[in-house]
């Protein structure tokens, strides 16, 4: 997957509860790409977040340290 | 093979619903029937049949016939028994001296004006004329051959009044020469179809069955089949039965194609197919079929049909056909050795809605149990995603909440983003006949759908809202209905979380959400979206019917939770004739996310996370289930273009043809070692595939479909595979040539198995669906006999959750390269990527797609009606022909998707829903321009189609 694309769908997470304030919005974030990504998706998403990918929503970033830490497969 | 002959008794009249009683006494025998009942009916539910030509019970009476006259004590003459009520203490005598002597009258009448070919008819042996005349003992015509409507020729010249066969309709003929004239036919469109595309033409003698067309093919007519049902004589016949002879036997089965999930009796000859009779016993169809059920199954011994397992090294090469101890021994051997090079999560499969729930139910264990991983997604996942995100968040769980008998009760009706007429047919049949009795409708379309505006339909609101903005139209609808205080505030209270209700009333109260304010976004006039969340809210029982047009859009899953909010605040919800519907596109879409299709969760919906469902599969299977959410399509793609996904068994699936961004689908396809695609034909997948496994259809094996009301049927087996296995045995066997060691001898017993682990199946069985005919779940032990309306006492999940719905626009903005907006959908003769109807007689109504395009916008851009168009948007271009429709606003078009040789798919977008990566296969900026034949694209495919599916000769 193409970081722009990861970064556009977790960017869309977030939008989606941006009306939440920011405590709740970060756990909403992280619970949803727990519940729905793949260990592979969330280990780029967090190399991402590692690197400052500079489109990512701030949301998502302070999300990172919540998101479950993937396994190695 | 199975033989269950039901008898299909005909009442003669419709069954009356009423708190009343009336008893009464026919031939001597008492019998208590509901009020309003026939004389007629009461004495079938005796077992007593009055002689009838003109009745039957799937519409009203007219009591035209004259055959089913009888006495009643008391009363003068001899009336109709169809027509007349019961009354309490009647004394009916079906079998008098005069009402015998009436019948032999009539039926003399009768005959003196059919032709005499019983022997050589087509209708032989099947035939209610000829046996009524019969039952009322005629054994002399006196009269003289005179007039009649039958005889091609009288005295040397050309009978006038004898009107020649129409064959035109692929699948039935009218022979006008047979008519007796009972309006059964014409009684069946209107009352049963609702299409009122026969009429009768003259009067008296002159009476003639007319489509007001040269013929039935360029009429009206949409080949239902109601009227060829309910004609007693060989006027209206099946080709088939034409053809082959009359059926000896018949079986009950479920159909393959839409989510409504009609009940069927296939009527055989050995193991060859005569006809597919609606069954009246089906609790989803109650007796009715649309032209895909009811005819268009030829596909299933089509010659394109692949029958031996295939394989090749690389997707350049042709194909070379295989035992299938090879196929499987290739497989695993391939899927194993990806494994060991990439890791346990480089492999993945994909389920099929076309396929039975015992089906899908292995190919996921085999994803979970053998391959190690959660890596299972479903076509599902490209149109009802959102709706599992949607109504599990807010209502619990993910099912539509009622049946389809509960629309008979329903006072108002919103369709939104579903075409039901062209998509569930027999479905759309049910809610015209409740809107012809004066149920009123709303409809949110960007197009204006047959429902709008049709014969004896005419919906109250029709709201053209732009592709893409339904969560702005939605939450203005609840705006008007917080702002007016039509919410329902006991049911809220009782049954809803009031922090999440406040909250959300708060947010739909603000000014921006007000109709006026959004109309600028939807284009619909503010005054009709008042009116109609008006009605909406105080119309009475007010249901939500909704399709893909909902779900198909970056904001499916609030869309999703918009509808059910609206149903929760106005309390539509938990109680017949109410409730939110999902209308699942293909017959098992229902069923395949019930069965843990989704990467996510297990069986049930239990989460992988949940530690106790998996605890039970891990015990049962003897092996460690993953804790780790799989990829869903979409992300399978992208992984295999990055290098972490090399393997995939797709049962029953065309996602090159059905999945967006074709092109993309393509290189992710073209990226992995090996592909083995399950199923009848060389779909456009498999152009890109290592395996083939040839499937079997529906006729062919044992199983149970979950149609969209969550109602489980028996899929029964009608005939031998083709291809010698049926489709849960070649996942067996694959799945033992990787080591699993299952040994299901019958679909029955993986039943067992899903019944044993999932709580909501908990009390499914063969042995209750032969009882019952079908079962719609949850059935437990709380309810041992399904569930027909869900959320009665309360939530599933407790209490309701009112979600805000924010309106976000999606990123697919049109500018000035692509001003238009594209949308797509089904048209009734074809379904979905038309794989089985391109290969039946329905082709001849829809040969390809054709792009709807606004007058307005084709002026301007030059374009008449049928041109070729060049369709492009910023993910690639075809070429299709135009059609000029005020049905689409301007700067809207539409088209369908069932031809592969117009891959609309190539034009539609990579975007998706922010919550289940659902695809906005719905909004798409596209231009439209005149262009001389097809794309570069469109050439190149078809060449690369043709190299791919080259087939080595058998070696010896």
């Amino acid at each position: 997957m193409t970081p722009e694309k990861l970064v556009y769908m977790a960017n869309q997470i977030a939008t989606a509860f941006a009306r939440l304030p920011e405590d709740a919005a970060v756990a909403a974030i992280a619970d949803h790409i727990d519940a729905f990504w793949d260990p592979r998706m969330r280990a780029h998403l967090l190399d991402l977040v590692e690197a400052g990918a500079p489109d990512l929503s701030p949301r998502v970033a302070a999300a990172a340290g919540r998101i479950r830490k993937p396994e190695a497969a | 093979m199975k033989d269950f002959i039901i008898p299909d008794p005909d009442f003669g009249t419709p069954a009356r619903r009423s708190d009343k009683t009336v008893t009464l006494t026919i031939d001597g025998f008492e019998v208590t029937v509901p009020e309003g009942t026939s004389v007629m009916r009461a004495a079938a539910e005796l077992g007593i049949e009055i002689p009838k030509l003109c009745a039957t019970d799937s519409v009203e009476p007219i009591g035209s016939c004259r055959l089913c006259l009888v006495e009643i004590e008391g009363r003068r003459g001899t009336p109709a028994s169809c027509t007349t009520p019961v009354a309490d203490g009647m004394q009916v005598h079906t079998q008098t001296p005069k009402v015998a002597k009436l019948r032999r009258g009539v039926m003399e009448l009768y005959i003196s004006d059919h032709p005499l070919d019983c022997l050589t008819c087509a209708a032989n042996g099947d035939c209610q004329l000829q046996d009524m005349a019969g039952a009322v003992g005629l054994r002399d015509v006196r009269y003289e051959a005179g007039a009649n409507h039958f005889e091609t020729r009288q005295n040397g010249e050309a009978n006038p009044r004898y009107i020649e066969k129409d064959a035109s309709n692929p699948y039935f003929t009218y022979d006008p020469s047979k008519c007796i004239a009972c309006y059964r036919c014409v009684r069946a469109c209107e009352e049963v179809q609702g299409t009122f595309a026969l009429t009768v033409d003259g009067r008296g003698f002159e009476a003639r069955i007319s489509t007001g067309h040269d013929d039935f093919l360029g009429s009206d007519c949409v080949s239902c089949g109601a009227c060829v049902q309910a004609c007693p004589t060989a006027t209206l016949q099946e080709k088939s039965v034409i053809e082959m002879g009359t059926p000896d036997r018949a079986v009950v089965t479920t159909c393959a194609y839409c989510g409504v999930g009609c009940s069927f009796r296939a009527e055989m000859k050995g193991d060859q197919l005569v006809r597919m009779v609606p069954s009246k016993d089906g609790k989803a169809n109650r007796g009715h079929s649309c032209v895909k059920g009811r005819f268009a199954y030829g596909y299933a011994t089509h010659p394109d049909r692949i029958l031996n397992p295939m394989i090749r090294e690389s997707i350049d090469q042709p194909w070379r056909e295989v035992t299938w101890e090879e196929a499987f021994e290739f497989t695993a051997r391939k899927f194993r050795g990806i494994q060991e090079k990439h890791g346990v999560r480089a492999i993945g499969g994909i389920t099929s809605s076309r396929c039975t729930n015992e089906e899908t139910f292995l190919v996921q264990k085999l994803i979970r149990q053998v391959f190690g991983n959660n890596n299972v997604d479903t076509c599902a996942r490209v149109c009802h995603s959102p709706t599992g995100y949607g109504l599990k968040t807010t209502l619990g769980t993910s099912a539509g909440t009622q049946d389809f008998d509960s629309v008979e009760h329903a006072d108002v009706v919103l369709i939104i983003g579903a075409n039901p007429t062209d998509g569930h047919p027999v479905f759309a049949s049910r809610l015209k006949k409740r809107l012809r009795q004066g149920a009123q409708l709303i409809v949110a379309d960007p197009r204006r759908i047959d429902l709008v505006r049709g014969p004896h339909v005419r919906a109250a609101h029709h709201l053209p809202l732009r592709p893409g903005t339904n969560v702005a139209l939605l939450t203005a609808m609840a705006h008007v209905i917080v702002a007016e205080g039509l919410t329902y505030d006991d049911f809220i209270r009782e049954r809803c979380e009031m922090d999440a209700y406040q909250d959300w009333a708060g947010f739909v109260a603000e000014d921006r959400h007000s109709p006026e304010a959004t109309e600028a976004l939807t284009g619909v006039p503010a005054e009709e979206v008042r009116k109609a969340a008006r009605l909406y809210a105080t119309g009475g029982n007010a249901a939500i019917y909704y399709g893909l047009g909902v779900t198909e859009h970056s904001q499916g899953s609030t869309t999703v939770m918009a509808i059910a909010n609206l149903a929760m605040a106005t309390g539509n919800i938990g109680r017949p004739g109410v409730g939110v519907n999902p209308l699942r596109g293909q017959n098992n879409v229902q069923g395949s996310c019930d069965m843990g299709s989704f990467p996510h969760e297990l069986p049930g919906y239990r989460h992988v996370h949940d530690d106790a469902a998996r605890g039970l599969y891990e015990k049962l299977w003897n092996v460690t289930i993953s804790d780790e959410p799989g990829l869903r399509i979409p992300n399978m793609l992208d992984a295999a273009v990055g290098g972490t996904f090399k393997g995939i068994y797709i049962q029953g699936e065309d996602i090159l043809q059905s999945d967006p961004d074709t092109k993309h689908v393509a290189s992710g396809l073209a990226a992995m070692d090996c592909v083995v695609v399950h199923d009848l034909f060389l779909n456009e997948t498999a152009n890109y595939a290592h395996v083939f496994l040839p499937g079997s259809t529906f006729l062919e094996k044992d199983g149970t479909f979950t149609n969209a009301e969550r109602r489980i049927n028996r899929v029964r087996r009608v005939m031998a595979p083709l291809n010698g296995l049926a489709d849960w045995e070649v996942t067996q066997h694959l799945a033992n040539a990787m080591g699993a060691g299952w040994t299901y001898a019958h679909p029955a017993e993986i039943m067992a198995e899903i019944a044993a682990t999932t709580p909501s199946f908990a009390g499914v069985s063969y042995d209750l669906l032969e009882a019952e005919g079908s079962v719609q779940w949850p059935c437990n032990d709380a309810a041992p006999r399904g569930t027909p309306v869900m959320h009665e006492g309360g939530f599933v999940r407790g209490k309701g959750l009112f979600v805000v719905t924010d309106y976000v626009p999606t990123d697919e903005r049109t500018g000035p390269r692509y001003p238009l907006l594209l949308t797509t959908g089904r048209i009734l003769s074809q379904y979905n990527v038309g794989a089985q109807t391109r290969r039946t007689g329905n082709t001849v109504w829809h040969a390809e797609d054709v792009l709807e395009i606004h007058p307005h916008d084709a002026e301007t851009r030059g374009i008449s009606e049928g041109d070729w168009v060049r369709l492009a948007s910023r993910s690639g271009e075809t070429t299709l022909r135009a059609t000029l429709s005020d049905r689409v606003s301007p700067g809207v078009v539409y088209t369908t998707f069932h031809h592969p040789e117009t891959q609309a798919n190539v034009v539609t977008s990579d975007y998706s829903d922010w919550a289940t990566n659902c695809p906005e296969y719905k909004v798409t900026a596209v231009q439209v321009a005149l262009t001389n034949g097809p794309s570069d694209w469109q050439l190149s495919y078809a060449e690369r189609a043709r190299a791919a599916r080259r087939i080595l000769p058998a070696a010896e």
